[in-house]
């Protein structure tokens, strides 16, 4: 009977989720373990390992691993050496997992039998969770669990992962094999190997003999996917289509916030009013009016905009839309060198490039990898939102352009092109002329279309605002108290008649730095911001406002694009918005550069090459403008 | 990246299909859209292909669900020289390009399915179609 309870060995029990990829195992792990872990209908969203525990109803406490989606142990992938390494206790120095729960879409079960056959040769206590189940049901799907479990030597559960009951079985079953009882394919010995071609048909005709015994085909099929790609996946129609998104996403992002964002301002502009007839004329009232609001309240403003793009980004990765776009953009991304893969990853990179440049992880050739990881900073993340709006709001004129479109909207949507256009670029220069090599395959399932579900869009966005809220008052607001103590200190000295911020440390430094900007245009209170905004690029708008809220008095934040307006040449601000299309003002992408790459040589090509890109845009754009007279 | 250190040769024992090809194979490459068909064999026997070693991508296509008597139906093709294509696999949907289409023999697809894997699928892939 000990072989038969996985959880013999006396500590909390250890559960892997194993299965193909998009079938729902992060689902079930959070509807587990009451985490948020991304959720998505495409494949690859997961690439970690990542952990959680719960308590059974059975009050036993166990530990669950989520894992990335694979086809095979044989992995391919760096993601898919992970499922691999853990499944097969090689994961650093990781003992086996006491169960392997295999998660299968009940909707398309052929890959993932498949699957399960591999799995048992690994030899490990097993369990099927067949998840989907209501999608299977309300399509008429009929799967005889019994005789598939018999015929798979192997239990079968069925699951519903984003229902509140939907686990209620497989949580059963834990607690019984948590108890001794023989309710898992017990464990044997591992006698796994790569498998070979002839290996992998064998496994195959046998999942086909299974599914014909046990599942009877669907009577009600989704006719809506396919209605859906019609139109979609038209290879005119859809790309028009996949440019009116996008289009239409950057015109959301400027008109939709611009009500709630003058709220905000209102509401901190109301705040620094009030501060000034409460407080004494002083130091501290100029570090809380100063530094604190005028810093940080000018990114904290942009939140209504963050929250539109990620609200569409979710959107689209909860609709099925994400593949298709890649399936769309595969030629053009293929013409720059880039692998079919590495769509998704700079998608998601417009939200912010660490999740993008982790996501590469799907991709398994190491130069289509890197050459992704490299570009993906191009692409506008969200932290360039705030720069952009302020130097557009200060002078682009908000008016409306061929009827419908706002002008301000449009030099959004120019900026984004801007970066994919140079990812491209860069791509094709590192791929088609540097490391010629062989074109990796482009394979890719494109899942079922799924209605969006409300609660994972308002989790989604909420993570995402809180995390943007949370960086604000930490990163953002020391930093900003730094810049607030280094432009007041030293005070002017007796009988100075420049501005009292020129004889501060922040302004010597700016002077000091400034004849190396000086040929880009830039003034040194951009100097000053842009040191500071190394760490994030947000912060540079934040710095802005506390330099030029020092220097000036103008202490609120919608003050900060009207100081603009005035103090920048048009030639200057367009400069600034080149600099930001390509500057690697990110530490944080960097470091995770570094992780992904395994070495310091790429963060530093990376930072070398974003930061000449920078200067010679700034330069061009600079010299552009001025010979138009926009000096 | 982790390549089988197996030698890309055909493997030992021919199986599947591998001897007797029907005369009307072609390569799922050529097909256009809106065909059906059936797969007879996968895998280029040795051919060197330019994207991958050839044992390597018959795995992948093999376990993304390409399998000798699977039925295929193009479903959708790219704009620009009608790559990628989006293709039926019995009962899902897979994208991928003409250039590993190529390693994909096909046949014309009788309805009642000549292969021993076809019959069933078959049900469910004509279902699936609006
Ligand atoms: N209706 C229904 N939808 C589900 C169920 N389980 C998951 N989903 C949806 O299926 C999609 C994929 O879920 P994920 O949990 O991200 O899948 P995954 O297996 O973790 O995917 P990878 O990490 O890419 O391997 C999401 O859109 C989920 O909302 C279920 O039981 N019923
Ligand atoms: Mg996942």
């Amino acid at each position: 009977m000990s072989l038969a309870s996985p959880f013999s060995h006396g500590g909390a029990p250890r559960i892997a989720l194993v299965g193909n990829p998009n079938c729902g195992k992060t689902a079930l792990f959070n509807a587990l373990t009451g985490s948020r872990q991304k959720v998505a209908n495409y494949a690859g969203v997961t690439v970690e390992r990542k952990e959680g525990s719960f308590t059974t109803p059975g009050g036993h406490r166990v530990q669950v691993l989520d894992l990335p989606g694979t086809y095979s142990l044989r992995a391919r992938s760096p993601d898919e050496e992970v499922t691999r390494d853990v499944v097969l206790g090689r994961f650093r120095g990781e003992a086996e997992p006491d169960l392997l729960v295999c998660v299968a879409d009940a909707t398309n079960l052929r890959l993932v039998l498949r699957l399960v056959l591999e799995l048992k040769m690994v030899g490990r206590p097993l369990l099927l969770a067949l998840n989907m189940f209501d999608i299977a049901k309300h399509r008429g799907i009929e799967i005889d669990v019994d005789r598939l479990s018999a015929e798979l030597g192997v239990p079968v559960v069925p699951t519903v992962a984003v229902r509140r009951a939907g686990t209620v079985d497989l949580l059963k079953r834990i607690d019984a094999a948590a108890e001794g009882l023989e309710v898992v394919a017990p464990g044997t010995g591992n006698t796994w190997h790569e498998p070979s071609a002839e290996e992998v048909r064998a496994t195959h005709r046998e999942a086909e003999r299974i599914i014909k015994l046990a599942v009877r085909p669907p009577t009600r099929p989704d006719t809506w996917t396919t209605r859906l790609d019609t139109v979609l996946l038209n290879p005119v129609a859809g790309l028009l289509i996949l440019l009116t998104i996008l289009f239409f996403m950057f015109q959301a992002v400027f008109t939709w916030a611009q009500p709630v964002m003058d709220g905000i301002k209102a509401g901190f502009d109301g705040l620094s009013a009030w501060i000034n007839g409460t407080l004494p004329d002083g130091l501290l009232r100029s570090l809380i009016t100063d530094g604190v609001i005028a810093g940080v309240g000018s990114v904290v403003v942009f939140l209504p905009q963050i929250v539109i793009l990620f609200t569409f980004i979710i959107l689209l990765e909860d609709f099925g839309y994400m593949p298709r776009a890649a399936f769309l953009m595969d030629k053009i991304m293929g013409g720059a060198g880039l692998h079919g893969r590495a769509f998704i990853p700079l998608l998601s990179s417009f939200a912010c490039a660490i999740p993008g440049i982790m996501a590469t992880r799907v991709i398994d050739n190491r130069r289509d990898r890197l050459a992704t990881i490299m570009v993906a900073p191009l692409m506008t993340c969200s932290a360039r939102i705030p720069v952009y709006t302020l130097i557009i709001s200060a002078f682009v004129p908000d008016r409306t352009v061929g009827g419908a479109f706002s002008l301000q909207g449009l030099v959004m949507f120019g900026l984004y092109a801007a970066g994919i256009l140079s990812a491209l670029l860069v791509a094709f220069v590192m791929r088609r002329l540097v490391w010629r090599g062989t074109v990796e395959p482009f394979l890719m399932e494109l899942p079922a279309y799924k209605v969006p579900d409300a609660k994972n869009l308002v989790m989604g966005v909420w993570t995402r605002a809180k995390a943007f809220l949370q960086r604000a008052g930490t990163t953002i607001l020391s930093i900003m108290i730094l810049i607030w103590f280094l432009s007041s200190f030293p005070g002017a000295p007796e009988g100075a008649t420049d501005p009292a911020i020129d004889y501060s440390i922040a302004g010597m430094v700016g002077h000091w730095l400034q004849p190396l900007v000086a040929p880009i245009g830039f003034n040194w209170q951009m100097t000053v911001a842009l040191i500071p905004g190394m760490a994030a690029r947000e912060v540079a708008v934040a710095a802005l406002g506390t330099v030029y809220a020092v220097g000036g008095g103008e202490e609120n934040v919608s003050a900060l694009m009207d100081t603009l307006g005035h103090s920048w040449s048009l030639a200057t601000a367009l400069s600034f918005l080149a600099w930001y299309v390509f500057a690697p003002q990110c530490a944080s992408t960097l470091g995770v550069v570094r992780r992904e790459t395994n070495s310091l040589k790429w963060p530093i090509i990376m930072f070398v090459y974003m930061t000449t890109l920078a200067y010679l845009a700034s330069l061009a754009t600079y010299h552009i403008a001025a010979s138009l007279g926009w000096a | 990246m982790h390549i089988s250190s197996r030698p890309a040769a055909a493997p030992a024992v021919p199986d599947t299909g591998r001897t007797t090809l029907p005369a009307d194979a072609r390569p799922l490459s050529r097909a256009a859209k809106g065909e059906v068909g059936r797969v007879v064999r996968v895998g280029l026997d040795g051919v060197i292909h330019d994207s991958l070693n050839p044992e390597e991508l018959e795995r992948r296509l093999l376990e993304i669900g390409f399998v000798e008597g699977a039925r295929v139906e193009i479903l959708h093709e790219g704009l620009f020289g009608r790559d990628p294509i989006a293709v039926r696999v019995d009962d899902m949907r897979v994208a991928l390009r003409r250039r590993e289409a190529e390693a994909i023999l096909i046949t014309r697809w009788q309805p009642d399915g000549a292969s021993p894997a076809g019959a069933a699928l078959h049900v469910i892939a004509e279902d699936t179609r609006p």
